[in-house]
């Protein structure tokens, strides 16, 4: 499972990556500079978080005109798995790859913790059995609050598009338990309509080692691989 | 080269500045209002042969000025030992001395270094708190990757003024979010730091940043100029009129005028800066192709040229026609003297101009040859090619102005040295009760996660301990190998108000216990030295001591000194900050399953204090909270018995005998029993103290900041062994109390009745509530 890590000017969760799908999950993964217009024969393809561009003008509003995404956008329309991490799913949003928009906190504030997660029963391969019921990963952004009109939050809960919540308000009013951004239904993560463009705002890549606040990243990024090898099945 | 041929003759005098408003007649006002003295003056004269061109006027007044020469300072620095005794370590030398470079490197082994440095950006933060803080945040960052190292980690010292001030609130809201916007963006997490709140930062706040970097021994880079004939290369952002003599407004008070000094802060661009570092780590890994390189902090241009010739005992020319720009029209004065953010000054090995042209391509970034390296010594600047400035480089380096000033021990030590606990006459038990939650509830020792939540402190997925622990601990991966370092900061102002010498060493011994704790070995210090006007005896005499107290620990502890900065003028209307010399020391970690945080884990481990009971109240956080009082003098410091201890704590955690350790700071016992209880788990402490037996006050029992103590939790069983062993070194040990299920500290008194409990719910939430409440904003969620 060749994994492309797409490097933008500003990126700088590509290096993290990159070190847990190649050094955890043990899968061949390369970063790919943005002004590339291959993919090199990757079958799966990671936008990773940061501030691509410097977040000017609007979070991932530039990078979807970076030269690769063209590459990006046409993997994605044959079928391609596309996981973006934090900005990596702001630039999903951006480029239309995934509906919605993701804007400035409600709490108008950078928000950087370890936060639980509630697994939907989504798909065969991020459902809770597969996952676990709560996960604890963290979040680390400014524009995470994820918005939607009412049709398309309506079609995202039909089509069984969302993926994570944040866990509600916990009885302890434990922050920890809270959404950090004040996103529509406390959505943490979504994928589009046909399963294979996948966005989060939590950052799995920082929970895969024994001394990260979980390991809880581990069965989500092994969700993703999975998730690319049954499309690639397909296309075969 | 078509347009402009290096080197071109210069003569002596020379010709009037292109730009007609340059040609003035230097006079004593001008002379006054670059902050040069009169000796200064005649010495300028004497040593140039001649009158100075406004444009080098400007040019003397930022390499004069404190912030760049440490006119005032270095006398006293020279007293901080620089290399380490030790060198039968397989880590630990100094590479890279501090002075030498833009940064201090040490050796952390098998070939790797790791390089650190600290810096203050507290005027700026002052007028500007966003983008003063911001800018700092990415100066120091600058510093670190000039040295080849890639930056792994930041921290930060804050200290302001009282929370209850409306002007305060703003500032510190300013800073946090300024210094998160830097890092964040970076990509470089914030993993630690400290916040103080004293009514004496008043309009003065204090703003240190530090970066961490890392790097191999033979990735090690130079800023000095040598090779005549080497082009000298500009890259990165272009140059404004932003940050005009910036060094200079740092090197002066604040007033109340300074607020129209905000011209002089500069305006921070971390993308610019992200993309500039990432262009100069891909260069300086071509091997051979960097000969040096310095970034453009201070005195921009100025600072850069004549450092890097100075260092490579060359010469250097540069014409500023070729400066990228980002106004037009910008004359001379402006160009050397701006402090434009993101730009750095490469000497590249002639020939390979292009592969330097390349890669700056690729990261779309200016990189523009503005001149060469040449023989002699002079700094020759040139604007549309006539001489606008001709100065021997050493000048302005290593040959300006270097003063001892005259010190006097300020008057008032006398009366807080004498005070006496007995004029408080005796504690209440209810007071003592309260007098907990009310210093849980103290910024200063409250939690600080409305700080470092806002600090993205996870990125690069190796922070090992993060912000709320005695030390930060990150993993370095270094190609096939894995290291942790662990860094912490230390400075507390108050002792060193109360007694200069005593409080240096204390910052130093307290940062060291705090590594001790996390299981770490120091490897070196970096220092930032905060003081008032160094023209006022008192203030320079708090300078001398509190240095000297610094460098006795360092040598003591065999901790060299790798490089700093200092900051003075720090003063507002109501006069000078509390000398606060920050320190910071870098530890290394060999084995990751060493490293110990700071929280009790389950209910039946036992608390064992080491170092004796608490016995003295001056400097308490108890006085100033409680007692509205500043005074007495400030704890007692026996450098052996903190090595002895120091060492013991890290002996047993190697042993995996520790499931917990925390040192005993400001709030003393109780805070700090109270802090171990503050983890993931909801678990509670019973106390059972002894003292008494000399007639201890119990407040100074229950929340004195004597200094040599640590609090180690073991598991039920082992406390015996651990309390003999630590008897047979020497230090005084007790069991105090357990670990319980029940949510609740209590402290009973050995053979008396009185006892006092706290729900542990009430603490956390005096201690979790207290900034968050303080900064809340009206119809904003948190």
């Amino acid at each position: 499972m060749k994994t492309a890590v797409i490097q933008f000017p500003g990126s700088n969760c590509d290096r993290d990556a990159v070190h847990a799908f190649g050094n955890i999950l043990g899968l061949p993964a390369d970063l790919v500079w943005h002004k590339e217009s291959s993919l090199g024969g990757a079958e799966l393809v990671v936008l990773p978080g940061g501030f691509s561009f410097g977040d000017y003008l609007r979070c991932g509003a530039i990078a979807r005109f970076s030269p690769i995404m063209a590459a990006v956008c046409e993997f994605a329309e044959n079928g391609g798995v596309v996981l973006g991490i934090c900005n990596g799913f702001q630039i999903l949003c951006e480029a239309g790859l995934l509906p919605g928009v993701l804007i400035r906190n409600e709490c108008l504030e950078f928000r950087c913790r370890t936060v639980q997660l509630r697994v939907e029963d989504a798909g065969p391969h991020f459902n809770r059995e597969k996952l676990g019921d709560r996960l604890a990963i963290p979040v680390a952004h400014g524009e995470g609050n994820y918005l939607i009109d009412r049709e398309g939050l309506t079609a995202l809960q039909e089509n069984r598009q969302i993926l994570f919540r944040y866990a509600a308000r916990g009885s302890a009013g434990d922050p920890q338990l809270e959404n950090p951004n004040g996103s529509v239904g406390d959505i943490a993560g979504i994928r589009n309509q046909m399963g294979n463009v996948i966005g989060m705002m939590p950052h799995p890549e920082r929970a895969v080692e024994t001394f990260h606040p979980s390991r809880d990243g581990v069965p989500i990024l092994k969700a993703v691989v999975e998730t690319a090898r049954s499309a690639a099945d397909v296309k075969v | 080269m078509s347009k402009y041929d290096f080197p071109m003759t210069v003569s002596q005098k020379l010709p009037p500045n292109p730009d007609p408003v340059l040609n003035v007649e230097i006079t004593p006002e001008l002379i006054k209002k670059h902050g040069i003295l009169p000796e200064e003056y005649e010495k300028i004269l004497n040593d140039l042969g001649r009158e100075p061109t406004l444009t080098e006027l400007g040019i003397f007044s930022v390499m004069w000025s404190e912030h760049c020469s440490y006119k005032n300072s270095r006398p006293l620095l020279k007293g901080f030992p620089t290399e380490k005794k030790r060198t039968d370590l397989p880590y630990g030398k100094v590479l890279v001395k501090a002075g030498e470079e833009n940064a201090g490197v040490i050796d952390i082994g098998e070939g790797w270094a790791i390089s650190f440095k600290i810096e203050s950006h507290n005027h700026p933060s002052a007028v500007e708190p966003f983008e003063g803080a911001a800018t700092g945040v990415g100066g120091i960052i600058r510093d670190i990757f000039t040295m080849g190292a890639r930056p792994a980690l930041l921290t930060n010292s804050l200290r302001f003024g009282d929370l209850e001030s409306e002007t305060v609130r703003h500032l510190f809201r300013g800073v946090v979010a300024g210094i998160a916007h830097y890092g964040n963006c970076m990509g470089i997490p914030t993993v630690g730091g400290d916040v103080y709140f004293d009514p004496c930062y008043e309009g003065n706040p204090l703003v240190n940043a530090l970066c961490l970097g890392v790097l191999r021994h033979d990735q090690i880079k130079r800023g000095a100029a040598s090779g005549v004939g080497n082009p000298v290369f500009y890259v990165g952002a272009s140059t404004g009129r932003d940050g005009l003599g910036g060094a200079s407004f740092a090197s002066r008070e604040l007033t109340e005028e300074s607020q129209a000094d905000r011209p002089a802060v500069q305006k921070g661009d971390p993308f610019m800066e992200k993309l500039l570092m990432e262009a100069c780590l891909e260069m300086m890994a071509v091997p051979g192709l960097v000969v040096g390189i310095q970034d453009m902090g201070a005195a921009g241009l100025t600072c850069s040229s004549c450092e890097t010739a100075a260092r490579g005992n060359a010469g250097i020319e540069i014409e500023l026609d070729r400066v990228p720009q980002r106004e037009a029209g910008m004359n001379s004065y402006e160009i050397m003297l701006s402090e434009s953010q993101e730009r750095m000054l490469v000497i590249v090995q002639r020939g390979r101009e292009k592969e330097i042209e390349e890669i700056f391509e690729k990261w779309d970034l200016h990189a523009e040859q503005v001149g060469e390296v040449t023989g002699g010594d002079r700094m020759v600047v040139k604007h549309h090619g006539v001489p606008v400035a001709d100065i021997p480089a050493k000048l302005l380096t290593d040959e300006g102005p270097v003063y001892h000033r005259e010190s006097r021990e300020p008057a008032y030590l006398r009366e807080t040295g004498g005070w006496k606990p007995e004029s408080l006459g005796d504690p209440a038990p209810e007071r003592l009760r309260d007098a907990l939650p009310r210093l849980l509830s103290h910024p200063t020792i409250a939690s600080k996660r409305w700080v470092y939540q806002q600090y993205d402190h996870m990125v690069m997925a190796g922070t090992v301990l993060g912000p709320g622990s005695d030390a930060a601990v990150v993993r370095l991966r270094l190609d096939d190998k894995e290291k942790y370092v662990a860094i912490a900061n230390d400075c507390n102002g108050r002792y060193c108000y109360l007694n200069p010498y005593r409080g240096g060493l204390i910052a130093m011994v307290e940062c060291l216990r705090n590594l001790a704790c996390s299981g770490a070995v120091p490897l070196a210090m970096t220092d930032n030295l905060n003081f008032g006007n160094p023209y006022k005896p008192e203030v320079f005499y708090a300078m001398e001591e509190s240095v000297r107290g610094l460098a006795d620990a360092c040598r003591a502890f065999d901790v060299p000194v790798v490089g700093g900065n200092v900051s003075l003028y720090n003063e507002n209307q109501k006069g000078a900050v509390d000398p606060t010399p920050v320190v910071s020391v870098a530890g290394l970690i060999e084995d990751p399953e060493h490293i110990t945080g700071q929280f009790c884990r389950k209910s039946g481990e036992r608390l064992i204090l080491l170092g004796g009971y608490p016995d003295e109240l001056g400097g308490s956080a108890y006085l100033g909270v409680c007692h509205d009082l500043k005074t007495g003098d400030a704890p007692r410091v026996d450098l052996e018995a903190e090595k002895r201890l120091q060492e013991f704590v890290r002996d047993r955690i190697r042993e995996g005998r520790v499931d917990a350790a925390h040192d005993l700071a400001e709030g003393g016992l109780l805070v700090a029993v109270a802090e171990m209880l503050f983890g993931e788990r909801q678990l509670g402490a019973e106390l059972v103290l002894k003292a008494i037996a000399g007639g201890t006050r119990l407040d100074a029992l229950f929340y004195g900041e004597s200094q040599g103590r640590v609090l180690l939790a073991v598991e039920a069983g082992a406390d015996e062994a651990v309390t003999d062993e630590a008897r047979n070194a020497g230090i005084s040990a007790s069991v105090i109390g357990s670990v319980v299920e029940q949510p609740e500290l209590s402290v009973a008194l050995e053979g008396r009745s009185d006892k006092w409990t706290w729900p542990v719910d009430e603490l956390r939430n005096a201690w979790q509530k207290a900034i968050p409440d303080a900064m809340r904003l009206p119809g904003i969620p948190e």
